[in-house]
């Protein structure tokens, strides 16, 4: 998928004799055991760069992606100090898309490539975002239960073996534990109100429990990346345990709002000390992806619609600076 | 909600103008905020996104000390959001100009630009009010206002004397808001009060200052200034036009639906 992206970079690794390559790679291999950061000028395998260019620009895409379910109540947020915390925060998610296209970019691959392959479908992005968002309480919910997962899943990844991801997520993670409390805030405000507002509450926790915990990605038996990501300390747990984890620390905060999690099948485990849960619909989590979620098309047109109605706009901004550069 | 609720027979005169005077300062920021806050996601690139973004929060927060400060002066009991909230169109009073749908990029940044200059003048004005709360407002909102006057002006000269096409895309949304502009100038009953209590300027001088940084912003970007036209908007009095009723509906949405909750 980016092997154009590769191709660009030259990567001349590619034609080193057989025992060259296999020195650099045990040289890269031993800088990472060691936990030191790998740097963009550090020679890397190929496959390291391409699989920290998908990861981190599917980070990037889901953030800009992200800023449409929640972008959809700006409007109509509720009181005025919560019409300032919504807009800050799908800015803070549009300045998170900014520097993890800028750290994917230290990779040799560009900000319009990443667009591009966004907008023609080649990307991935979180499939979290093409549910929808119909009441406030959504609002609430994306930042307790999707702020919450996405905590789970980018806090290993501040010790990443790839030093500009691993910074850029330190700053991100400090946003997004303050946007998970914030949509905590939101649902403890709800779960205090109103009938109907409670009502509302409950909608969206059952419209987001499950998405939320397919947002670890596949279970371990099918995760075709986990094995070598660990290898190379992109990825520091497993989806199976990061998902575990969240559910233990979710359950409970469920429970505090008065909510109640929409599976039967949850128990806390004396002897594992636990919760189980039941089966995750991993067809619908392929649906989504495949492009058959609720709002696939609504979020990648709206983004199309974005970059197409802005066109002219950033040709005037070329056009007005190759002129002043002439000027100069 | 009658327009008469806004102006309580119990306070005195000076109060209910002063009341009304804060109202449309406060009603232009919150309106124009709302405004910029539909682009948030959809801007033309990423970084207008996020300036849009900023310059849309500045705007909110300092209706919101607008807001405050006028439920104050009425003491009826109205905080920031009954005022935001649970007021009708003809009870808002902000400037027609900021209503108006936000069109292309380019028609965002001229109505910005028209804005910016007006606030920018007003606010710097305001160091010298007799109004405590209004200098002490200003004070920090004038920073805010240079900083956005700096994004939309940058971007005008940009779009201005970019491309035949943003060229021609920017000088007609001039030509369509630039009748909106004869409200910024035109006195009522409450602006001269107003002057004459030395809580605002008078509206002509501010005029002459405005005018003569739009002219230099539009030199720049190689943009011609319309004619004046005679119609007069006066939003600040509650004559809207169409848009502001969708805006509200939109807006207001929850707090009409769930009345008399937290949230």
């Amino acid at each position: 998928m980016y092997t154009q992206g590769l191709d660009a970079l030259g990567d001349e690794s590619l034609h080193l004799p057989e025992e060259e390559l296999a020195e650099l790679e045990a040289h890269f291999q031993a800088k990472i055991d060691a936990d030191e950061k790998i740097e963009p000028k550090d020679w890397m395998p190929a496959a390291y760069r391409m699989t920290l260019i998908r990861q981190i620009s599917q980070h990037a895409h889901s953030e800009i992606v992200g800023m449409l379910p929640e972008g959809n109540w700006i409007s109509r947020a509720p009181s005025l100090k919560r019409k300032c915390v919504i807009i800050a925060k799908v800015q803070d998610e549009g300045g998170h898309g900014a520097y993890l296209y800028s750290a994917a970019e230290t990779l040799g691959i560009s900000r319009e490539q990443m667009i591009e392959q966004l907008l023609t479908g080649q990307a991935k992005y979180s499939s979290i975002f093409n549910y929808p968002t119909p009441s406030w309480a959504d609002i609430g919910a994306i930042g307790w239960l999707v702020d919450g997962a996405a905590i789970m899943n980018q806090i290993p990844l501040c010790r990443c073996s790839y030093g500009p991801y691993a910074r850029a997520m330190v700053r991100i993670c400090k946003e997004e534990s303050f946007h998970q409390r914030q949509g905590f805030e939101i649902m403890i405000r709800l779960c205090e109100g109103s009938t109907a507002q409670k009502r509302m509450a409950q909608e969206a926790l059952d419209r987001w429990w499950w998405p939320s915990l397919m947002m670890f990605g596949p279970d371990d038996a099918n995760s075709k990346h986990t094995g070598q990501s660990m290898r190379w300390k992109i990825k520091r747990f497993t989806n199976d345990e990061l998902r575990q984890k969240f559910v233990d620390v979710t359950v409970p905060q469920a429970e505090f709002l008065g909510l109640e999690v929409p599976d039967d099948a949850l128990v806390w485990n004396e002897e594992t000390e636990h919760y189980n849960f039941g089966p995750i619909d991993w067809d619908e989590f392929q649906r989504v992806l495949a492009g058959h979620g609720p709002c696939n098309q609504e979020r990648i047109r709206a983004r199309i619609d974005a970059h197409e109605s802005g066109a002219w706009v950033r040709e005037a901004a070329l056009a007005n600076a190759a002129k002043q550069s002439k000027n100069l | 909600m009658s327009r008469a609720s806004v102006v309580p027979v119990s306070v005195d005169f000076a109060q209910t103008e002063r009341f009304r005077y804060v109202l449309r300062l406060a009603d232009t920021s919150l309106i124009l905020g709302q405004r910029l806050s539909e682009w948030v996601g959809h801007a033309p690139a990423l970084e207008e996104d996020l300036g849009v973004a900023n310059i849309s929060l500045d705007l909110i927060g300092q209706a919101r000390m607008l807001l405050s400060y006028a439920g104050e002066i009425e003491a009826a009991g109205r905080d920031e959001d009954q005022l935001a909230y649970l007021r009708d169109q003809n009870d808002f009073c902000n400037l027609a100009l900021v209503e108006q749908p936000n069109g292309d990029f380019g028609c965002t940044i001229v109505r910005q630009v028209l804005i910016d200059v007006w606030q920018l003048e007003l606010l710097s004005w305001f160091d010298a009010s007799t109004d405590q709360r209004l200098r002490e407002i200003a004070a920090k909102a004038v920073k805010e206002t240079r900083y956005h006057l700096r994004y939309s002006s940058g971007w005008l000269v940009r779009l201005g004397d970019g491309t035949e096409e943003s060229h021609t895309r920017v000088q007609t949304s001039l030509n369509d808001l630039w009748k909106f502009t004869t409200e910024l100038f035109t006195p009522d009953e409450i602006d001269r009060l107003a002057e004459n209590a030395g809580v605002a300027p008078n509206l002509n001088v501010l005029r002459g200052s405005w005018l003569h940084r739009i002219d230099e912003i539009l030199n720049e970007a190689t943009l011609t200034r319309p004619d004046d036209v005679p119609y007069v908007w006066f939003g600040k009095r509650g004559e809207h036009t169409e848009y502001l009723g969708h805006l509200l509906s939109d807006m207001q949405y929850l707090q009409r639906a769930y009345p008399g909750v937290t949230w």
